[in-house]
């Protein structure tokens, strides 16, 4: 594997006394995509969340770019090129698409490469032009993930935190966004965690998969061979095996095998 | 008859601004942090008291004066947001309402202790003079206000729309979440509001000095200006100016038309009309944060 852009040992991230996540450890590669998948409630926004700095975790660290940054603020932690699309977009909603996007560089100083990568994202998502003028927050579910998207490309990341980025989109969108996704971390060498419960799509646009159940990792190896495995196939992918015990679903227990 | 009326029409619109100022300053705070600061007015009444201390006490000049007292205002605003305020924010609402109150009674007690109970007035580069303008007399010093609170919105608009700092907070103030992950630093630029809001409740209290004479209660015009607040629709700067302007001139116009008593009270009424037909406010939206 190449040099690893972020590494999380034992970590643990609680809501109160709820341990949220339990000891979970994974690496993403430079310039890799790498997901994470898992039912509701198995962890995945938590781990996120922690990456990004908005929660402290317990115990065990993350470890970015070869600085530990855990407990660090998250303003300072986007500064040092992670940058966090969070489930439900979040945009700005009274600004306009345009402000949002600028908003997107805060941290840069230069000009010059912000309008650049201003017409970069216009390039991703022509849209987005279209109604640079308009308020973010009169824009479709679709184009405010776009925008979402858009705005955190504006800081020039290192690598990107994608949440659910599929949630509430149209089969067509999801399609589009993802293949977007590839482009960017292709063309620009940006590395990316997505965690996504759309997992046919995860798997098909990540190279590396972990499979989180309850606030563990259960699983993990390439999305290619994670394709394969059976508990992939009938619990992530909804396909039915045609063996015996595929009708007997309940008496079966996910071996992780 | 028309004079009378040019007359009123001058005076409303300039107190009608003050209320507008200090209402601009609950708003900024309540659309940031949602917080209502309760103090507002009283900050506005250190403000004239500063002012009032650098050009007589100290002689510095009203220019110098005007501006030290506003800065040292600002930075007080900035201070009570990083030492006491912030600790209360995810509190219930009524911890925050409760301190805001007391703070408000200590910055009063302060001001009686440190100035005096006396009652001040503001010598201005304004003071008793005034102008003929189509047989009316104008006075400067209502002209003034005008004036400053026109400057004043002016530069605060390109502020808040032409300058990165001024998008940020606010970003800030509609997503707080969102702005941390664009790297903004929240915790500042909810103190760099606070500053604002403190700077422009003084600004306000330095204006209406001269015209209403400056002891511990001035703050009290602070009620007024929260009546305009919510007259304009809680959260919208546009609105809280609309607010303090629309019950200046009610204030004035029936002071001089209706019966003895309706002065104080006819604000009020016109507010609880409004609240009725119109439940958020003459400029409000449902669904602020969220769209």
């Amino acid at each position: 594997m190449a040099n690893a852009i972020l590494s999380v040992t034992n970590l643990e991230t609680s809501y109160g006394p709820i341990l949220a996540i339990r000891g979970v450890s994974f690496t993403v590669a430079e310039g890799s995509i790498v997901t994470i998948l898992g039912a509701n409630g198995a962890g995945k926004t938590t781990i996120l969340k922690t990456v990004s700095g908005v929660m402290d975790p317990q115990k065990g660290t993350v470890d970015f770019a070869g600085r530990e940054i855990q407990r660090m603020d998250p303003d300072r932690i986007m500064r040092l090129g992670l940058s966090h699309v969070p489930e439900g977009r979040e945009v700005f909603p009274f600004l306009t698409v345009k402000d949002n996007l600028n908003m997107g560089a805060f941290i840069r100083r230069d000009t010059e490469g912000i309008a650049r990568d201003l017409e970069m994202v216009y390039g991703y998502f022509p849209v987005l032009k279209e109604r640079a003028d308009q308020r973010a927050g009169q824009l479709s579910g679709g184009e405010q993930q776009m925008l979402a998207i858009s705005r955190a490309l504006m800081s020039r990341p290192k690598m990107m935190l994608l949440d659910e980025p599929s949630l509430g989109l149209s089969p067509k969108l999801v399609r589009d966004i993802f293949e977007i996704i590839l482009r960017i971390n292709r063309e620009r060498g940006v590395s990316v965690l997505l965690v996504e419960q759309n997992a046919n799509m995860a798997l098909k646009t990540a190279d590396y998969g972990y499979v989180l159940e309850v606030g563990r990792v259960v699983m993990e190896d390439s999305c290619a061979r994670l394709l394969e495995k059976d508990d992939i196939k009938e619990f992530y992918l909804g396909m039915k095996s045609t063996s015996i015990r595929g009708t007997r679903r309940w008496k079966k227990k996910k071996t992780w095998r | 008859m028309l004079g009378t009326v040019l007359q009123l029409l001058l005076n409303g619109l300039a107190v009608g601004c003050i209320y507008g100022l200090v209402a601009l300053g609950f708003v900024l705070i309540y659309k940031a942090t949602e917080l209502v600061n309760f103090a507002q007015g009283d900050l506005m009444m250190l403000g004239a008291f500063t002012c009032y201390m650098f050009t007589v006490w100290y002689g510095i000049g009203y220019w110098p004066a005007f501006a030290l007292s506003v800065a040292i205002i600002g930075l007080f605003g900035a201070a009570l947001d990083r030492i006491i305020l912030r600790r209360v924010i995810g509190q219930p609402q009524f911890a925050a309402v409760m301190l805001t109150i007391g703070l408000g009674a200590m910055f009063r007690s302060f001001a009686s202790m440190a100035w005096g109970s006396e009652i001040y007035t503001l010598p201005t580069p304004f003071s008793a003079q005034q102008s003929l303008v189509a047989g009316v007399s104008v006075s400067h010093e209502y002209l003034s206000i005008i004036a400053g609170t026109v400057i004043l919105c002016a530069v605060l608009y390109a502020f808040f729309t032409h300058t990165k700092l001024g998008v940020a907070m606010q970003a800030a103030s509609q997503n707080q979440l969102a702005a941390y992950y664009m790297g903004i630093p929240v915790k500042l630029v909810f103190s760099l509001i606070w500053a604002i809001s403190a700077g422009v409740a003084a600004i306000a209290g330095v204006l209406l000095a001269p015209v209403s004479l400056i002891d511990t209660n001035l703050g009290f015009i602070g009620l007024k200006a929260f009546a305009a607040a919510v007259l304009g629709g809680f959260g919208s700067i546009p609105g809280a100016l609309a607010g303090g302007l629309t019950i200046g001139l009610i204030e004035l116009f029936s002071g001089a038309y209706l019966p003895e008593g309706f002065k104080d009270v006819a604000a009020y009424v016109v507010l609880l009309i409004v609240l009725v037909l119109r439940p958020q406010g003459m400029f409000g939206t449902v669904g602020r944060k969220r769209v």
